[in-house]
């Protein structure tokens, strides 16, 4: 059973985001996620300073077979990375939505985080 | 068997073939056995006048060289011969270790950290080096300098004009450039420094390229560890000529660039029990799984050749491969003290490993002098514009042959 | 079926989960019976040797004008020992030559040796490229009968043989179109691909510069015509078809899209990988196709080397002929020459003319087996692989009804419910010595196992394959499945830890 979050927003494509930070949100991706893909063998973080519009790919998390690309719900300026996943990127693995974020994004339109879904309604998606 | 399909014809089974397509009729002869094939074939072998028939020095990015019997012998082994990619790792521990060791031995003598389980060829490879440079420096601008050979500008030419972005460009690179390619020894066999050129990469911001099509220059010259990437040609190494394939295209390069590189890689793990086993890895660079997005299309490499190389460089060992290079030298030095000494004839090069360019007198046609002597079975190099010739010479190059060259030649000037 | 669980028994004869490896003789101890543990060249420690005998070179002035090279990292090893690690290396290898080997869309059919021998006629493996025409009229000839060949059984009319590998092929098969788009004003950018393809579909066409459309494959396995019509633009510059599909089906509305895409100016590339179904049998240009690649090592008997050389010739369209790649092998007279001047050309794709050594083995095949040999091998092709299917359908989920082509299609969804997968089924057939089919492709079927037994495979070497797949399925249906979990346990190697090979890559030794 994955464990979805109250606190956090979700996507259809089984990301999360943390809008605890105000203007800056944190996102990873899902228990669901990481259980689907596996033991993840390398994360292809982004550029900090990219500017991303909603739905462009901004990581890329590859276990031994596949490789998923993660996709931001949110326009805006990647502002921060998680580095930690660059030498252990079991982290997504064994704790999704703490140490195995992935990028921190300074919101360009905060009205975009009204297509997300709350933890009922993506715990509803993955059923 | 039909029956137990149930079916009563064959031509059941195809019953999806459009109408237009069924019972197409072949010109074609029928079969024939071993002994007619053999004959066939070994006649149109017979058309042709193998290096063997007689003084050889011919070059220009494919080469002349030994294979010991040993190499022969063991690729034609069932097991690696008629063994398949190793996607099953545990029954082909056999091509995996061997593919370990092959890129140890292309690190090695490269300079560089990394390198693939092989490529086409020199060409393609290198090719393939300018692609991998636009993806990590994201910009389109390919930069050469000096001589290249033709044949690797011209499929770099090819690779390049499917992107609207990209370009290649003569000259030193600039901060638009993703990389410059550098042949080292060039075309006409010219030895060149790295060191000024990796100052000017560092500058700019572009990848060092170094293309070697003469592998066994490295067992004489510096390794190129200025370089980004060292991509070529490995023919030489326990690879006959075979009228131009297949060759052994080698691709190595920095620990960074890793993960941007094309093509298969083999890398060391342990199993269940604890021991050391060889996998291919980082698959998911490769087109199988990532499809629109992979860091090239290539799928089968040079397998068996790759394994050649690696048996005749095994055989060969530190000192074997730095002894055959300066044999090489040698005889190219010889080479060239002999021809000096014709009247009208001079050495271009200032410096050269195997390969070097002749400068003929004016009233000498270069190709007609090479058909000339061909027909006497002196195969005197390649004709370079309209009086210089492109000669090189392997250990394959004994005293006896390079004085029919230089009496041949002496007989036309 | 008693036989068959008995042997499962087997224990191997060392068990040494926590033995810390040490070089060569430590190896050796290791070793038993014929099975060998063997270390690399590079652990053998420095002797000085070499296993090439070379004369002494005295002291002279180098011509480089560069320092000598230093210490370069190589193995110091003699003839003999480099002739056990290689043998001993070779005993860890599955291959044709020891079993069936039913890898779909692989083709791996038997390897004949006479390929091998007439291949190094030193008139053919001593030859320079760029040897003067006259002395290499032979090397000319055998490439231009294996085009002509090909052009025959194609039913195209211009062949090249320059590309090295199958998926050089479809690079040069895709550029010919772009070229010939270009060619016409077009600027129709657009590829479809079925979302059954081999992944290098795609990755060419991106290669090529194109961008790409899926289109779905529909509940029987074949492309779904509605869908494909639907994203028919004038944007479409063609479509990549593998046919028979990575389902092992033959297309059967293959003409109707042929028809449609040639409407709208486009073009039809065909991935030749599946031809050993219809070859001799069935030309592809009389189903439409414009362009198609054939693999040498798969349909014509090249080996396969544990992976490569291929060779990837295209056959093409009249139309299509002047974009070809150069240089194209041209016969004037009772001469042959090289065509470096072709105007609308798409260029050179490689160094010299392709994998000249694979067309000489090519060569030597298709003239063993003649069009009537090779029709035969399609026959019996398609047959075999039935026959496979027809006495596993009732042990295994079959996800595309009716016959298949040369290749049958499989899931693991009947066995899924009691634990055991398609890597499981897969890992057992490797514990019985056979090597696994494709597992996992085509990604349109999950779980999916892909059977190519090809023709040269006797009905007694099938019915072993069966009996291993109907075991399976049995011990699986009764509950018995949690062994199989557990294989190999008698391969060299067992469970290989790719994660960590991922997580931390080292490619090479020291």
């Amino acid at each position: 059973m994955s464990e979805v979050k109250d606190n956090l927003k979700y996507t259809q494509e089984h990301e999360w985001i943390n809008t605890d930070g105000g203007n800056i949100v944190t996102i990873g991706i899902t228990d669901h996620a990481q259980n689907a893909l596996g033991d993840l063998a390398f994360v292809e973080l982004p550029e900090i300073g990219k500017q991303v519009s909603k739905g462009d790919e901004v990581a890329v998390v590859e276990s031994v077979k596949t490789a998923s690309e993660v996709y931001t719900p949110v326009s805006g300026e990647v502002v921060e990375v998680n580095e930690a996943l660059t030498d252990n990127p079991g982290l997504i693995n064994t704790a999704p939505y703490d140490n195995g974020w992935i990028a921190k994004v300074k919101l360009s339109n905060a009205d975009e985080l009204n297509d997300t879904m709350d933890a009922a309604a993506y715990t509803q998606h993955i059923s | 068997m039909l029956e137990a399909v149930g079916v009563k014809n064959i031509n059941e089974l195809y019953n999806n073939v459009p109408q237009e397509a069924r019972g197409a009729s072949f010109n074609l002869p029928n079969h024939q056995g071993e002994i007619e094939v053999e004959r066939i074939l070994t006649t149109l072998a017979n058309k042709n006048q193998p290096a063997g028939s007689g003084p050889f020095f011919i070059g220009g990015g494919c080469y002349n060289h030994h294979v010991p019997a040993t190499v022969d012998h063991i690729i034609q082994r069932s097991e690696f011969l008629t063994a398949y990619t190793p996607y099953q790792p545990e029954i082909a521990q056999g091509t995996l270790t061997a593919i370990f060791e092959y890129q140890t031995m292309i690190a090695n003598s490269t300079g560089m950290d990394v390198a693939n389980a092989s490529m086409y060829d020199g060409a393609t490879s290198v090719a393939e080096a300018a692609l991998m440079a636009k993806r990590i420096k994201r910009k389109g601008k390919i930069n050469y300098i000096g001589n290249l050979n033709p044949q690797y500008l011209e499929v770099l030419q090819t690779y390049i004009s499917n992107f609207d972005d990209m370009q290649l460009v003569q000259g030193e690179p600039d901060a638009d450039s993703a990389c410059v390619i550098i042949q080292n020894p060039d075309y006409y066999g010219n030895i060149q420094g790295l060191a000024d050129l990796r100052t000017k990469c560092d500058e700019v911001g572009a990848l060092l390229v170094v293309a070697v099509t003469e592998f066994l220059s490295l067992g004489l010259l510096p390794a190129p560890g200025e370089a980004d990437i060292v991509a070529g040609e490995a023919q030489s190494i326990g690879v006959p000529m075979s009228y131009g394939g297949p060759h052994l295209g080698f691709f190595a390069c920095k620990q960074q660039y890793l993960r941007q590189m094309p093509g298969r890689l083999c890398g060391e793990t342990v199993d269940k029990d604890g021991r050391r086993s060889f996998v291919l890895t980082l698959n998911t660079r490769e087109q199988h799984i990532r499809r629109e997005k992979a860091t090239s299309n290539i799928c089968t490499n040079q397998g068996l050749f790759a394994l050649a190389f690696t048996i005749h460089m095994a055989l060969l060992g530190e000192h074997g491969f730095k002894k055959l290079a300066k044999l090489n030298h040698k005889i190219a030095c010889n080479l060239a003290d002999e021809l000096a000494k014709i009247p009208g004839i001079s050495i271009v090069n200032k410096t050269y490993f195997n390969e070097f360019l002749v400068q003929l007198p004016t009233s000498i046609n270069a190709t007609e002098l090479v058909n000339k002597l061909a027909n006497q079975n002196i195969f005197a190099g390649l004709a370079v514009g309209d009086n210089q010739l492109l000669l090189a010479a392997t250990e394959m190059v004994t005293e006896e042959h390079i004085s029919q060259l230089v009496a041949a030649i002496k007989a036309e000037v | 079926m008693q036989d068959l669980l008995q042997k499962t028994a087997i224990k191997p004869a060392v068990n040494n989960s926590n033995m810390d490896v040490k070089p060569d003789w430590e190896y050796l101890a290791r070793s038993r019976g014929l099975n060998f543990e063997e270390p690399l060249l590079f652990e053998k420690g420095k002797t000085g040797a070499s296993g090439v005998d070379l004369p002494d070179v005295e002291d002279f002035n180098l011509r480089t004008g560069q320092d000598e090279r230093a210490t370069i990292g190589l193995p110091e090893v003699s003839e003999p020992q480099v002739m056990r690690h290689f043998v001993r290396l070779s005993h860890l290898n599955y291959a044709i030559d020891l079993g069936l080997f039913p890898l779909g869309s692989c083709t791996m059919k038997h390897n004949p040796r006479i390929n091998e021998k007439l291949s190094r006629l030193p008139g053919f493996a001593n030859i320079h490229p760029l040897q003067p025409e006259s002395t290499i009229q032979g090397a000319l000839e055998v490439i231009y009968n294996v085009q002509e060949w090909l052009k025959e059984l194609s039913g195209l009319q211009a062949v090249t043989l320059n590309p090295a590998a199958g998926a050089h092929g479809e690079l040069a098969g895709m550029m010919v179109i772009k070229k010939a788009h270009e060619h016409k004003g077009s600027k129709a950018n657009i590829v479809l691909i079925p979302d059954s393809a081999h992944g290098t579909n795609p990755a060419t066409a991106v290669a090529c510069g194109f961008k790409t459309v899926t289109v779905a494959t529909k509940g029987d396995g074949t492309v779904d015509y509605d869908d494909f019509k639907s994203k028919l633009s004038p944007d479409v510059a063609g479509i990549m078809l593998t046919n028979p599909n990575t389902c092992g089906i033959f297309e059967p509305d293959v003409k109707k899209i042929a028809d449609d895409l040639h409407n709208i100016g486009a073009y039809f590339y065909c991935d030749g990988a599946n031809f050993n179904a219809i070859v001799g049998k069935v030309k592809p240009a009389d189903c439409g196709v414009d362009v198609m690649h054939f693999n040498l090592h798969k349909t014509f008997s090249t080996p396969h080397g544990g992976g490569g050389p291929g060779s990837g010739p295209i056959a093409v369209t009249d139309e299509l002929a002047k974009h070809l790649p150069i240089p194209i092998v041209e016969k004037q007279n009772d001469s042959f020459t090289l065509n470096c001047d072709a105007e609308q050309t798409i260029g050179r794709l490689k160094g010299f003319q392709g994998q000249f050594g694979m067309a000489v083995r090519a060569l030597t095949y298709m003239l063993s087996h003649g069009g009537d040999g090779l029709k035969q091998v399609a026959e019996d092709a398609v047959l075999n692989a039935n026959y496979i299917l027809s006495q596993l359908k009732e042990h295994y989920d079959v996800p595309f009804e009716g016959t298949c082509m040369h290749e049958c299609l499989l899931s693991d969804k009947l066995q899924k419910a009691n634990g055991v997968t398609t890597n499981e089924i897969a890992k057992t057939l490797v514990e019985y010595g056979i090597h696994p089919m494709t597992v996992y492709f085509p990604l349109v079927v999950q779980g999916a196992m892909l059977i190519e037994p090809t023709e040269t495979e006797t009905k007694a070497s099938l019915d072993h394959f069966i009996a291993v797949m109907k075991m399976i399925a049995e011990e699986t249906a009764k509950g018995e499945g949690a062994k199989f979990t557990e294989y190999p346990i008698s391969a060299p190697r067992k469970k290989l830890d790719e994660l960590k090979a991922a997580r931390q890559p080292v490619l090479k030794w020291g």
